[in-house]
């Protein structure tokens, strides 16, 4: 596998010829070093903690059926609660080394927080992307970072919603921890914006399943684009690189 | 204007000893988690501050917050706290009744302007110019604000004047609007709860009067010193809650063995309140130990929070009231459905040769 530099948007081999499988630039490019080292560890180590978050929440909402024995023998909820803790300490301190790395990361690592929403181009890439998930394009277009699909889907509902789930874990975190905790000084503003703790309860329950939402749809996408579309996903994400299954223009 | 008394030659005419004067100042050291050595510093600041009149207005309301204070644990707090306050105006309290107590409350306004404390009971409904609560002829809202025009601060009794409480619950006919919303040009001391506990009234009022200044308040204005902490922070049945040992049903085994309340909708986790530590009638009991989850009353909102069996809010933006779990399971196996059906079509589609894209595949 090369290492070639894809950006070439015009590339000087292009030779568009006039019909049929001849219809279409002819350009090698096979691979590309998309997401660095940090990013995919970043990646799987929020993987572990959300799916920890959600199973651990889950319980802390609903809990299981009651231990028999003593109270002293027993910590079940003690347990799951502490988990819950440091899951949730884990996936923040790792999403603001996430952020940091959208700064000294290369440019795919921009893509999960900065929307082109001023390039017009993104929005007709973005209805094409969305044309291909209905069946009515026949190819989807190439993409070396995120399709505008994907990467409207992960700013909307990974980011707000990691950032939602962080915040108000915090505040409920700061009531338990005591009124002059740095958990509470920091996020306790919180509780009376949304009404009382128990909206706060609430609120945070509901994200959990916005999270939910994400993870089915991104799970579903990944394993179909991988099949499907015209670049690697998975591996990409493990491995880092990008490869393309044809040589097609994009 | 007169010698104005101090508490103390207040509490001697009301024919309070000196021995019972040097008890109340220890028993308020101790309500107030102070130290023993805070105890001639109470006697000498009582000994020689001028009284601070307090002024008890009672707006749209059901007196229970009233009624819990005269039932303070200890009978001398009580004696003399209510000795220093009825004399001024409160017109479930006092002796005064009709014109005679409007004009015993202007008189203290006039009086002791800037110096005296205003409490309020209840609140005002704003709705026909304030007419649904009319008192001395006149709509509440218009007495309690020239009332507070004057004070040097005002103490908003229960969850009524803290937070509205029922008569402000959904839809609010009358435009129930809690003190703060009302009066906000002044320190306003928030003591919420439905009603609150005695000791945290006469905790409150008693630190106010002694120390003259207010007492510290959290970033919704309750008093640290008895609203720092949720019911489930100290609440005896803690233990079971960390275990994983719940009451299931009402009537069960575990009921009996009084375990944790959280699975039948314990607000204790939410409600930040003394309950489960200065607990209730002379520190009897309080209704986590009589076997009933806590309510919330002390909560902003309570009655509009659902159900009082439910932890979380029951959503009804769906027409059907729902909790979070029912429309999350719900959007998810919807979105679980809409998956499997591209998941199939993509794969009919790729199948029947539609898509040429991995033919050709080069990496
Ligand atoms: C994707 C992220 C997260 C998910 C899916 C999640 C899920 C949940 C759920 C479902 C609950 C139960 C709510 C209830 O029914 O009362 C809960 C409670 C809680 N979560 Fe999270 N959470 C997440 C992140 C966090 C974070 C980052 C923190 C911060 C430390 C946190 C702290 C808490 C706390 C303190 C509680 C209340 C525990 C209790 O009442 O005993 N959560 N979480
Ligand atoms: C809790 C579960 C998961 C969460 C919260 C999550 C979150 C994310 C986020 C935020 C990104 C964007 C990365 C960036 O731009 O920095 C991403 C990318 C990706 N994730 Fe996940 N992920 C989860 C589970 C998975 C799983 C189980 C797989 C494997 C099947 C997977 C495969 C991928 C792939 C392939 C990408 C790259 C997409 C692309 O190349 O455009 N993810 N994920
Ligand atoms: S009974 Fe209520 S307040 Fe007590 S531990 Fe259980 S949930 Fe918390
Ligand atoms: S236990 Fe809860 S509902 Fe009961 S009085 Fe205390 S705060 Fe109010």
């Amino acid at each position: 596998m090369s290492e070639q530099s894809v950006k070439a948007e015009q590339p000087a081999a292009t030779v568009p010829a006039a019909e049929g499988d001849s219809d279409m630039l002819v350009r090698r490019q096979t691979a590309v070093y998309v997401y660095e080292a940090p990013l995919r560890l970043w990646h799987w180590i929020t993987v572990a903690c959300i799916t920890v978050l959600c199973i651990t929440g889950y319980f802390i909402g609903s809990p299981l059926p009651t231990m028999p024995g003593e109270a002293s023998d027993n910590f079940l909820m003690g347990y799951i609660r502490f988990a819950h803790f440091a899951a949730g300490y884990i996936v923040t301190i790792a999403f603001i080394g996430r952020i940091y790395w959208a700064f000294v990361g290369n440019s795919h690592a921009r893509e999960l927080f900065i929307l082109p929403i001023t390039k017009k181009s993104w929005y007709k890439e973005l209805w094409h992307e969305m044309r291909w998930y209905m069946f009515l394009e026949k190819t989807p277009k190439k993409y070396i970072g995120h399709n505008p699909m994907g990467q409207s889907a992960m700013f909307v509902f990974f980011v707000l919603g990691l950032t939602f789930m962080i915040f108000t874990g915090f505040a409920l975190y700061g009531e338990g921890l005591g009124y002059d905790s740095w958990a509470s000084q920091m996020f306790g503003w919180i509780i009376p914006l949304m009404g009382q703790s128990q909206d706060v309860h609430t609120w945070h329950h509901l994200g959990m399943w916005y999270i939910i939402l994400f993870i089915m749809s991104h799970i579903y996408v990944a394993v179909r684009e991988d099949i499907m579309s015209r670049q690697s996903l998975i591996s990409t994400m493990v491995g880092g690189w990008r490869m393309f299954k044809d040589d097609r223009p994009d | 204007m007169s010698h104005i008394e101090t508490f103390y030659e207040v509490m001697r005419r009301q024919g309070i000893t000196r021995r019972s004067f040097m008890k109340y100042c220890s028993l308020t050291a101790a309500a107030l988690g102070l130290s023993p050595a805070f105890v001639p510093q109470i006697a000498n600041a009582m000994e020689n501050k001028p009284r601070t009149p307090v002024l008890w207005l009672h707006g749209l309301e059901c007196t229970c917050c009233s009624e819990s204070f005269i039932r303070s644990a200890h009978p001398l707090v009580k004696d003399v706290v209510l000795s220093m306050l009825s004399l001024d105006y409160d017109d479930t309290l006092m002796a005064a009744a009709g014109h005679q107590a409007e004009e015993a409350l202007e008189d203290t306004i006039e009086k002791y302007k800037g110096e005296y404390i205003l409490a309020v009971e209840g609140n005002p409904p704003l709705n026909e110019d304030g007419m649904f609560c009319i008192i001395g002829g006149k709509p509440f809202v218009d007495q309690l604000k020239h009332a507070a025009k004057h004070a040097k601060a005002v103490i908003a009794w229960g969850s009524c004047a803290s937070w509205g409480c029922v008569q402000a619950a959904r839809p609010n006919p009358t435009q129930a609007t809690p003190i703060h919303k009302v009066i906000t040009d002044k320190p306003i001391i928030k003591v919420p709860g439905c009603p609150p506990i005695a000791e945290v009234m006469t905790g409150v009022i008693t630190y106010m009067l002694t120390f003259g200044k207010l007492p510290e308040l959290d970033r919704q204005g309750r008093p640290k010193m008895f609203y720092g902490q949720r019911i489930h922070d100290k609440c005896y049945r803690r233990p079971h809650f960390d275990a994983g040992q719940f009451v299931e049903e009402w009537d069960d085994e575990f009921a009996r063995k009084g375990y944790c309340l959280y699975k039948v909708g314990c607000k204790g986790p939410t409600t930040y309140n003394a309950c489960s530590t200065v607990r209730w009638n002379e520190g009897t009991s309080f209704p986590i130990q009589a076997g009933h989850g806590c309510i919330g009353c002390s909560e902003d909102g309570f009655w509009d929070k659902g159900s009082f069996y439910n932890r979380l809010t029951d959503i009804h933006q769906f027409g059907i009231e729902k909790n979070a779990d029912e429309i999350g399971t719900a959007v998810a196996g919807g979105v679980g459905a809409a998956i499997a059906a591209h998941a199939a079509v993509s794969a009919i589609k790729r199948l029947s040769g539609n898509n040429e894209n991995s033919e050709d595949t080069s990496a």
